[in-house]
């Protein structure tokens, strides 16, 4: 057990998070608690310097950490991604925590960690590894919904969370334990060659099995284990749930693509169609209860649901096109969902509003902010999945890889679900540009908001026109 | 050559720079702008005209080139769109000819539009179609083709519409996009079947075409690129592997189907209805539409694929025979137009039909008429620009397009009466201007292809051009002033007139140019002037003079007496055939009526029925759903408990 | 390899969790059925070591105790991780030098964070 430097520099944007974080406390303690600014350009640096260390690791591909982690192209792109979610969110945070009066320094740092554990989760090769990192993230984020500790809702949201979070890592850990029981190691390769060799399934293995979806199916929320998803997107702080529904969202996919689509591939066939069922069963849950909304935020919740549907076709059409449409897609998703949190966000502290994330509070913002109306259109038409934006070209490859594999009930069925999800998602525009302006249309207009739509939507559409980069890239990194 | 993308590209960035930053802050700024941006373009149409000759030298065929490209959308392998330019003698034939033209438009419009509300508008749409056109010219592959086609489509309506509270200008705008738009479905179904048989050639022949190409593009040739499909070995794949349908071959549908998209741009009969229309623009909006960029594009099409034209031979033969006949047809109307532009449009088509029927009598073995089609393209732009420019700054001076109401102009507007005649002479085909040489390449490739016919009526055609051209002249700058507008009548101001200047130069000498040894495709030809025709040409056009100046300068009797001595057909004639009203009699009677309203009411009833009810069911099941989310861990973990035992039993259930 | 243990000896274990089951509820349902049962009122309240009780168990704590329980627990595990370290300190040589006292570091960062925020302040 000895450790080189390439291992050191191969997990450098870690180490950059877990630097970062170590100050961002210490600086907090410093601050006394009276104001947490240098405590965000502390994190808001670490991103920028992890994820130039992440971008720099581009085309180095192996094994670290003797073979607990990846470092392939899948890593590098996500670290990537995830550092540009955090550094998005935590820049965009102040103007929030101070229109909510939470003044807690520790939020960056439990931000830094989250991201930390979402990086480690993607680059694990071990089940282990893989769990360590999801608990890192997870407990960092309890602590960060619940954080408006003022607020009932928080409090309530945070106290969901933990007991249904501790209940699906338990269930994680016991399928973990099985399995290693079954094959007698936790490295995924080994699983590969395990049921590459023996392709049946025990009782053993299917409970083990079981289990791991059903941990998985609670990090990605979908039927029948989302119901904790939506309370707690509406309980915690606006912020974090725009980081939540992105980022460890997106980890949660990743390891799934790398636990089920690789490790578990030699016998996708137990579990293929049950996963088609979960889709289509989370696709049209998510869409039909999004339709009924009148709050935003829930309509976001379930709208993120119903995109963990969509992606879960990537999963099920299990062939290497298929997981770079769905890495495609997850950034895509990561983009244009982080925007129309930030965007929503933003809107919610429009002057005489409850600040209760109704739809009323869009109408007529449309014309009296251009840039938030123009950035929230697109926004929406990604999420509608309509071009010129990234979330068409998403769909269009996850759904064609499912068609190309012979799934055509699952593309029709999103197709289908697509449809549905125009209503809602086009009644925001509509709001936002048709309807009258009723009262005072002020809103604040912090810099890093105009920095953070901007970047998203231009983004958004630039990998929409030109997506070659994006997903040659993903086609060459896809496991 | 390298920096070819700069050619489109500073146009791009023009439009995008005016079009968001400049416009705001200064509308006289944002014209300025545009305009040298257009210049710069020009001026590196020029240095890559100048690379290119002086490199590959001139007299044979010169290779083609695509120095700059990259993927944009990659579908699968063999096929990837990718924007690029494509640099071969025709595409800087266009590059030189658009960027100069647009150049001098945009600086005339300066003081054409001066004053105007729209005017930082107007020069980005100008500088968006300029870009439009210039990005159709360049590119090497039929996607940029089509995409920058459809841009070339939405600029122009953006600009035909531009006095967009006037609703006859909204009408003509809707016009010009819809006839074109339904003529591009024709050209999007030539292209898929031109793809898909490419994507089916290319594992067999695409190695040979990649070794052939090989150092002449930067990126790998793909399938739906020209140089692909331009390949005898794709043709004749194409001619020997796919089946016949209605007795032409595969290669001869998808050629005629995207002829029509062309026909549609270039305003062939029976798609021509919206070129008149269009005069509803700024007049110099139709200069640049009518001389150098909307309606070349679709000879510029029909020369870019010329090799499949010319393999799949049929479709040669329906470009020919339309081409002739909206030639005739387009000058006949033309001779009884009353409004200035109106006639100049049709003189348009006209000439275009002359374009269309020289490609059409060319074939690959005497590929003559293609180089005598580029020529006239090449002059017609010039003279034909200078035409509009020159009605711009006349209808500038008297405030009304009709000839009727001008008259003895050529004393008030001096500058603006010279330069008018010099492109009415080069039109008429009057020696030495320009017109007479690529109308004598044009009837010389009718001869030398054995099409009597089609020279007939294009010698006939020659004629009548020079006489309906001089009507105007004659009854705008002669005889007394016909109207109290045309007593004040002024010269335009300089801004205006410098532009009519350095295209009355170009009209006068751009005939000069040895176009045959340019494009490499006369094999030897265009030595001197063929006297054998030259001289029939040369006095038809001066018949038509002559017979112009006996009925328009004297009396107004004498044309009147014409008129009547014609009688209906006259009133037909005046009236362009009924064209329009035979297209509004088939749109409102038939296809309304018949086939519209079934569908109508087959879409509101079981289509919307079925989307209702698609709609009712989603609503009943968010109604169900409700009372499952209660908020309560309780229940959660209820839900988690039965998802999992139901898990382990679907899993156990697919492993017995 | 367990697996197929089980697979050959699966009637083994539904023995086992019958047995172990069945002798269980032996257990508690003797004591139920034989057990003397006494009451009085004295001896159903809750046991506090010997003080006598004067709210419910529902009442609120004072939240540092859970947090010093926390730290506690925190600097319990490092010692159970320290103690094999420095068993095998010999063999794990500068590496593993370096590598506690980054841990340790990151944990000292904790505890002063955890001072500086008046945790152990009991005023």
């Amino acid at each position: 057990m000895s450790y080189s430097l390439t291992d050191i520099f191969g997990v450098l944007p870690e180490l950059i998070l877990v630097v970062t974080a170590i100050t961002a406390i210490l600086v907090d303690v410093a601050s006394k608690g009276k104001d947490s600014s240098a405590t965000m350009l502390v994190t808001a640096v670490g991103f920028i310097v992890s994820g130039i260390a992440a971008i720099s690791g581009v085309g180095t591909i192996g094994v670290l950490m003797n073979g607990a982690v990846f470092q392939d192209g899948f890593t590098t792109a996500f670290r990537a991604i995830f550092c540009l979610i955090g550094f998005l969110t935590a820049i965009f945070s102040p103007a929030y925590l101070h229109f909510r009066n939470i003044r807690l320094g520790e939020y960056y740092p439990l931000l830094t960690m989250s991201v930390l554990g979402m990086m480690v989760m993607v680059g694990a090769a071990n089940l282990l590894l893989f769990f360590i990192g999801l608990e890192t993230m997870s407990i960092s984020l309890y602590i960060l919904v619940s954080l408006n500790r003022t607020n009932s809702k928080s409090i309530e949201a945070g106290m969901k969370y933990l007991v249904m979070g501790a209940f699906s890592s338990a269930f994680m850990l016991y399928g973990i334990a099985l399995m290693f029981a079954v094959v007698g190691s936790i490295n995924y390769n080994d699983i590969t060659n395990y049921f590459l060799a023996d392709p049946t399934l025990g009782p053993l293995t299917i409970a083990a099995v079981a289990l791991l979806l059903t941990g998985f199916s609670f990090k990605i929320a979908v039927v029948p284990f989302q119901f904790w998803s939506v309370d707690v997107y509406e309980g915690a702080p606006a912020t974090v749930t725009a980081f939540m529904s992105t980022g460890p969202k997106a980890a949660a996919f990743v390891v799934f693509i790398r636990v089920f689509g690789i490790a578990l591939h030699p016998v996708a066939s137990h579990w293929t169609l049950l996963l088609s069922w979960i889709a289509i069963l989370t696709m049209v849950f998510g869409n039909v209860a999004a339709l009924r909304q009148t709050n935003i935020k829930r309509m976001l919740a379930y709208s993120s649901i119903a995109h963990a549907g969509y992606l879960l076709v990537g999963i099920v059409a299990g062939n290497h096109a298929a997981f770079a449409a769905t890495g495609y897609y997850l950034a895509a998703y990561a983009l244009m969902n982080l925007g129309a949190f930030a965007a929503v966000i933003i809107v919610n502290q429009r002057h005489g509003t409850d600040g209760s994330y109704r739809f009323d509070a869009l109408k007529g913002l449309g014309f009296a902010h251009p840039l938030l109306g123009i950035s929230l259109t697109i926004f929406m038409l990604s999420l509608i999945g309509l071009p010129p934006t990234a979330g068409f070209l998403g769909k269009l490859y996850v759904f064609s890889a499912a068609i190309e594999t012979g799934h055509i009930v699952l593309a029709v069925a999103g197709l289908l679900n697509s449809i549905i999800a125009t209503y809602y998602y086009l009644r925001v525009i509509v709001l936002m540009y048709m309807a009258k302006p009723e009262g005072d249309t002020t809103i604040p207009r912090p810099l890093p908001y105009a920095i953070t739509l901007i970047v998203l939507s231009v983004l958004i559409l630039l990998i929409g026109v030109f997506p070659e980069p994006v997903i040659s890239l993903m086609i060459a990194v896809a496991p | 050559m390298r920096n070819a993308w700069l050619v489109p590209g500073i146009p791009f960035f023009s439009f995008l720079i005016v079009g968001l930053f400049i416009r705001p802050l200064s509308e006289k700024a944002a014209g300025w702008v545009a305009t040298a941006a257009l210049f710069v373009s020009a001026f590196f149409a020029y240095s890559i005209a100048w690379d290119y000759f002086s490199h590959f030298g001139i007299g044979h065929e010169g290779p083609a080139l695509v120095p700059w490209a990259f993927e944009w959308l990659r579908y699968q392998d063999h096929l990837t769109a990718t924007i690029g330019t494509l640099i071969d003698p025709i595409s800087i034939l266009l590059m030189v000819v658009v960027t100069t033209v647009s150049a001098l438009v945009h600086l005339y419009s300066i003081g054409y539009m001066a004053g105007d509300d729209g005017y930082g508008r107007y020069f980005t749409f100008l500088n968006l179609f300029s870009f439009s056109m210039l990005g159709l010219v360049v590119a090497p592959n039929i996607v940029q083709m089509f995409v920058c086609w459809e841009l070339v489509g939405v600029s122009s309506f953006l600009l035909i519409g531009y006095y967009y509270r006037k609703p006859s200008a909204v009408a003509a705008g809707k016009k010009a996009f819809i006839v074109t738009r339904f003529a591009d479905l024709g050209f999007l179904i030539g292209i898929l079947i031109l793809g898909y048989f490419g994507i089916e050639a290319f594992p067999h022949i695409g190695a040979k075409i990649q070794q052939e190409m090989a150092g002449l593009s930067s990126i790998p040739i793909q399938a739906i690129d020209f140089a692909f499909i331009n390949h005898p070995a794709t043709a004749h794949y194409i001619l020997t592997t796919a089946g016949t349908v209605l007795g032409l071959s595969t290669l001869a549908v998808a050629c005629i189907l995207i002829f029509m998209g062309c026909a549609g741009k270039s305003a062939m009969f029976p798609l021509h209805i919206w070129l008149p229309d269009a005069m509803e623009g700024p007049t110099p909006v139709s200069a640049l539409i009518h001389a150098a960029t909307m309606v070349v594009a679709g000879v510029y099409l029909v020369a870019r694929l010329f090799p499949s034209f010319a393999a799949a031979g049929t479709p040669l033969d329906v470009v020919a025979f339309i081409g002739t006949f909206t030639c005739a047809f387009a000058a006949i109307i033309a001779c009884t137009q009353d409004d200035i532009k109106r006639v100049l449009a049709f003189s348009t088509l006209s000439q275009l039909g002359y374009m269309m029927l020289a490609l059409g009598v060319a074939t690959a073995v005497s590929p003559l008429g293609h180089t005598a089609s580029m020529f006239h393209l090449f002059t017609h732009a010039f003279f034909k620009a200078l035409l509009f420019l020159a009605a711009g700054a006349l209808i500038h001076g008297v405030h009304s397009n009709e000839i009727w109401d001008m008259g003895g102009l050529r004393k008030k507007l001096p500058v603006t009466h010279l330069t008018f005649l010099a492109a009415t002479l080069a039109i008429a085909g009057v020696p030495p201007l320009s017109g007479f040489f690529s109308k004598d390449e044009i009837l010389r490739a009718a001869v030398e292809n054995h099409h009597p016919i089609v020279f007939g009526v294009a010698l006939f055609v020659a004629g009548l051009t020079a006489f309906y051209m001089f009507r105007i002249y004659f009854i705008s700058f002669w005889g007394d002033a016909r109207s109290e507008k045309a007593e004040h009548a002024h010269e335009a101001p300089a801004v205006m007139l410098i532009p009519l200047i350095a295209l009355a130069l170009l009209a006068i000498f751009a005939g000069f140019v040895p176009m045959g040894e340019y494009l490499g495709t006369s094999h030897g030809g265009h030595h001197g002037i063929h006297w054998n025709i030259a001289i029939p040409a040369t006095l038809a056009g001066l018949i038509g003079i002559a017979l112009s100046a006996f009925m328009y300068t004297g009396t107004r009797e004498r044309y009147v007496a014409v008129a009547r001595a014609l009688g209906g057909m006259y009133t037909v004639v005046k009236n362009k055939f009924y064209v329009d009203e035979v297209y509004l009699f088939v749109t409102k009677n038939i296809i309304f009526h018949y086939i519209a309203r079934p569908i109508a009411w087959f879409d509101r009833h079981i289509v919307d029925g079925a989307i209702n009810l698609y709609a009712w069911l989603t609503g009943a099941l968010g109604r169900g759903l409700k009372p499952l989310q209660t908020g309560q861990v309780q229940t959660y973990s209820a839900w988690w408990i039965s998802g999992a035992v139901f898990f382990i039993i679907l899993l156990w259930m697919k492993l017995s | 390899m367990i697996e197929s243990i089980l697979d050959n000896n699966l009637i083994t274990f539904l023995i086992l969790l019958v047995s172990v089951g069945a002798l269980v509820g032996l257990f508690i349902g003797l004591s139920v059925f034989l057990g003397p049962k006494r009451t009085s009122k004295v001896k159903d309240s809750p046991f506090e070591c010997g003080w006598i009780v004067t709210t419910d168990a529902w009442r609120p704590f004072p939240i540092k105790y859970y947090l010093v329980a926390i730290l506690f627990i925190i600097f319990d595990v490092e010692v159970a991780f320290l103690y094999p370290w420095a068993v095998s300190f010999g063999n794990l040589g500068m590496a593993g030098f370096i590598s506690m006292m980054v841990f340790l570091a990151i944990l000292f960062v904790g505890l002063y964070y955890a001072i500086k925020k008046r945790v152990l302040d009991w005023r």
